[in-house]
């Protein structure tokens, strides 16, 4: 590997890591769509700010940038206050009208400034080792500082976030202010956006803030492994995208997002417990352990009874309880397979243990 | 003269295609944007925009021409075949629709995004202008795409027309339309699907991020106005419809206007002024209606507490010297009232 793909590497995990942090909370709480919603907006901030301080790589972008996320937050509640417009619609009103307002803004006044509208959604990963500060590449440094501000914000306010985040009730009534914490998150997720979308463009930030905790979602039911593991699958989003979009010459942050997909459904088919496979399997046992009950407490009803010579028999429960054939078969097999039937000739009788679950069955 | 203008709309071959295409877009847009709003579905015009794009490409490497109907039908597998993943997630596990939503407009759009810088890197020009599909290139409008979009929009009208009772249903009473035995899943599928087409009719005028707005704001402005479904499918489209023109106009006229942003400043403007000051629902009105009510539960409250101290006795340990504050008289019709506030 040269130092280039290093470098590039280097920005994309910790983009991954960075954006990976407030979108597991993000997911939790139910607003994912806030990413989409501030990662367009944050090109309000910062046309807004070029306006004032007159220098695209002034740092204090960023605050602009920050505040602009949270200015789309609060306009979508106070949308939300009027009680005339749902949420999902609130955000949809706002993003588009911000983001229409500062591309108008652009197309007036600094059409020769690297501000375009592609560069915003599509990002140039590529570019990030050109872009120097002293010996490291500034993406490095922004997104090294971005992440190390969300590390320390989670250690210092994870039991708050935690509270808020499962129990809103409980946290306000312990003094919490739901509120405060909401705009907290969001500035958190304003800023990562702004200093992620210099680099990768706004798609790869909604994708790395919501796809990698969507798969940990899957796969933990602990907040804290929750975070660890979207940090690992983010980062292995952005690494295993990058050498995907090199083998195939194409764009890095589209082939990385396009990963953490793929990632995700791996994780959906085969995550243990909530996997789709996991819960197809689940779904299959459930229904064999049922059949064989069914046919337990069928065999102990007419057990020493004088209809026992034709009820308890293969060809009755097809009969009876509406089983196909096939299944009648291998319920029986299962039920003699765990020692509860045995079976002569035709006829079905119950083993001592076999009488004794039917039993417990009834009893239950 | 003022007539200069209006006939530079019909004889600017330019302006006159921009024009009509935002006036389709505007209705067909507006009119199911009615029903997103109606059915919680206001993010999925942003979703299915985002996700068409992959189906943009595929459509145009398939067929390898920029004719707009294929890539029309391409970016409608791919929003349907997004919004079913949507479902599977939201239906399969504890994955929220917002995640749901954001996962799949992300992904799709990022995998459209590599998929569309192969197809750039690949030799021969007919791939040119792909790329306005995701942003949107309104006075690239040639009059193949406006009578594709108004072929498809009247398609999209007639649907509506012909399912009028069913959609209406599904829109207002799920359950209800179960149990008449309505085939729910399968028009719930077309309503969707139809919402899917009125997104990618729209992507190639004013782009991806910006139709998202055109799904929404149109019907969220009608509802303000109306509490009946046909009013406000019909205000929807003409909102929709307005905006449109608005923007096209706007931008071939002011120099350097891009037209998809001016479209949707147009349309959010149209919002606050619903929002503001539609009757009945205006928040201007309510507001007022609020004033009003203080004012006269205030007045109440002051009667009650008068004719509760007019049948107080006089207090006698009251110095001589100081003046007895002067009973105000309840009238007989205030006495009424107060009691009647008394009583719920």
């Amino acid at each position: 590997m040269t130092q280039f793909q290093i470098e590039i590497q280097l920005v994309a995990v910790l983009v991954a890591a960075a954006c990976a942090i407030p979108g597991v909370f993000l997911v939790l709480r139910r607003v994912a769509l806030m990413s989409d919603a501030i990662s367009h907006t944050v090109l309000f901030g910062i046309v807004i700010g070029f306006f004032i301080l007159k220098d695209i790589n002034n740092p204090l972008l960023i605050l602009f940038a920050a505040g602009a996320g949270v200015l789309t937050v609060s306009l979508s509640e106070l949308l939300l206050r009027t009680g005339r417009v749902r949420e999902d619609a609130a955000i949809g009103l706002v993003f588009p009208a911000l983001f229409s307002i500062a591309v108008i803004l652009i197309t007036q006044n600094f059409q020769n400034i690297h501000l375009d509208v592609d560069a915003v959604l599509l990002g140039e990963l590529a570019f990030a080792p050109f872009n120097r500060v002293g010996d490291v590449p500034r993406g490095v440094v922004v997104m090294g500082i971005i992440l190390l501000i969300n590390i320390v914000l989670i250690g210092l306010f994870y039991k708050e976030l935690k509270l808020a985040t499962f129990d809103t009730g409980m946290a306000a009534a312990l003094g919490f202010s739901p509120a405060l914490i909401h705009y907290g998150l969001m500035t958190s997720v304003s800023v990562t956006a702004v200093g992620a979308f210099d680099h990768v463009g706004s798609i790869l930030v909604i994708a790395l803030m919501i796809a990698p905790p969507a798969a940990a979602y899957l796969l933990t039911d602990r907040l804290g492994r929750m975070l660890v593991y979207s940090v690992i699958i983010g980062a292995a989003s952005a690494i295993s995208g990058y050498w995907v979009a090199r083998e195939l010459n194409v764009n890095i942050s589209g082939t990385m997002a396009t990963m953490a997909g793929v990632l995700f459904v791996i994780v959906l088919l085969t995550a243990p417990e909530r996997g789709l496979v996991a819960r197809a399997i689940q779904r299959k046992r459930r229904g064999e352990r049922f059949a064989v009950e069914m046919l337990l407490v069928h065999l102990k009803r007419h057990e020493y009874t004088s209809e026992a010579a034709s009820e308890n028999t293969i060809n009755h429960l097809v009969e009876e309880l509406n089983w196909k054939p096939k299944l009648a078969q291998a319920t029986v097999q299962r039920a003699a397979r765990q020692g509860w039937i045995e079976r002569r000739r035709d006829a079905l009788t119950l083993t001592e243990s076999g009488r004794q679950t039917a039993v417990n069955l009834l009893a239950r | 003269m003022n007539g200069f203008d209006l006939s530079l709309i019909f004889l600017d071959y330019t302006i006159r295609n921009v024009v009509l295409g935002a006036l389709v877009l505007g209705i067909v847009s507006g009119t199911l944007s009615a029903f997103a709003v109606l059915r919680k579905q206001s993010l999925l015009g942003d979703t299915m925009s985002h996700a068409a794009l992959p189906g943009v490409i595929i459509a145009f490497l398939i067929t390898g021409v920029r004719a707009p109907l294929p890539l029309l039908i391409g970016a409608m597998i791919a929003g349907w075949i997004g919004t079913l993943i949507m479902r599977l997630i939201t239906a399969e596990t504890r994955i929220k629709q917002d995640s749901a939503q954001g996962l799949v407009l992300s992904v799709f759009f990022g995998f459209g995004m590599a998929l569309l810088s192969w197809v750039t890197r690949q030799p021969g020009a007919e791939h040119s202008g792909l790329d306005n599909f995701l942003f949107g290139q309104a006075a690239a409008t040639v009059a193949e795409d406006v009578q594709t979009m108004a072929m498809v929009g009247i398609l999209v009208l007639m649907l509506i027309v012909v399912f009028w009772k069913e959609f209406k249903l599904i829109s207002f009473d799920m359950q209800y339309a179960k149990t008449l035995g309505l085939r729910v899943g399968l028009m719930d599928v077309l309503l969707t699907t139809l919402i899917v087409v009125a997104v990618v009719v729209g992507l190639q005028m004013v782009g991806v991020v910006l139709m998202s707005a055109m799904i929404v704001a149109p019907g969220v402005a009608a509802r303000q106005w109306t509490n009946r479904l046909g009013v406000m499918i019909g205000l929807s489209a003409m909102f929709g419809a307005a905006a449109g023109v608005t923007g096209a106009l706007v931008s071939s006229t002011a120099l350097n206007m891009p037209t998809g942003p001016v479209i949707v400043l147009a349309i959010s403007a149209i919002v606050v002024v619903s929002l503001l000051f539609a009757p009945e629902r205006g928040v201007i009105w309510e507001h007022i209606r609020q004033l009003r009510r203080r004012g006269v539960l205030h007045a109440q409250i002051a009667r009650q507490r008068l004719i509760t101290d007019s049948k107080r006795p006089a207090i006698s340990s009251q110095p001589a010297n100081q003046p007895v504050a002067q009973p105000i008289p309840v009238q007989s019709g205030g006495s009424a009232n107060a009691k009647g506030v008394l009583k719920p």
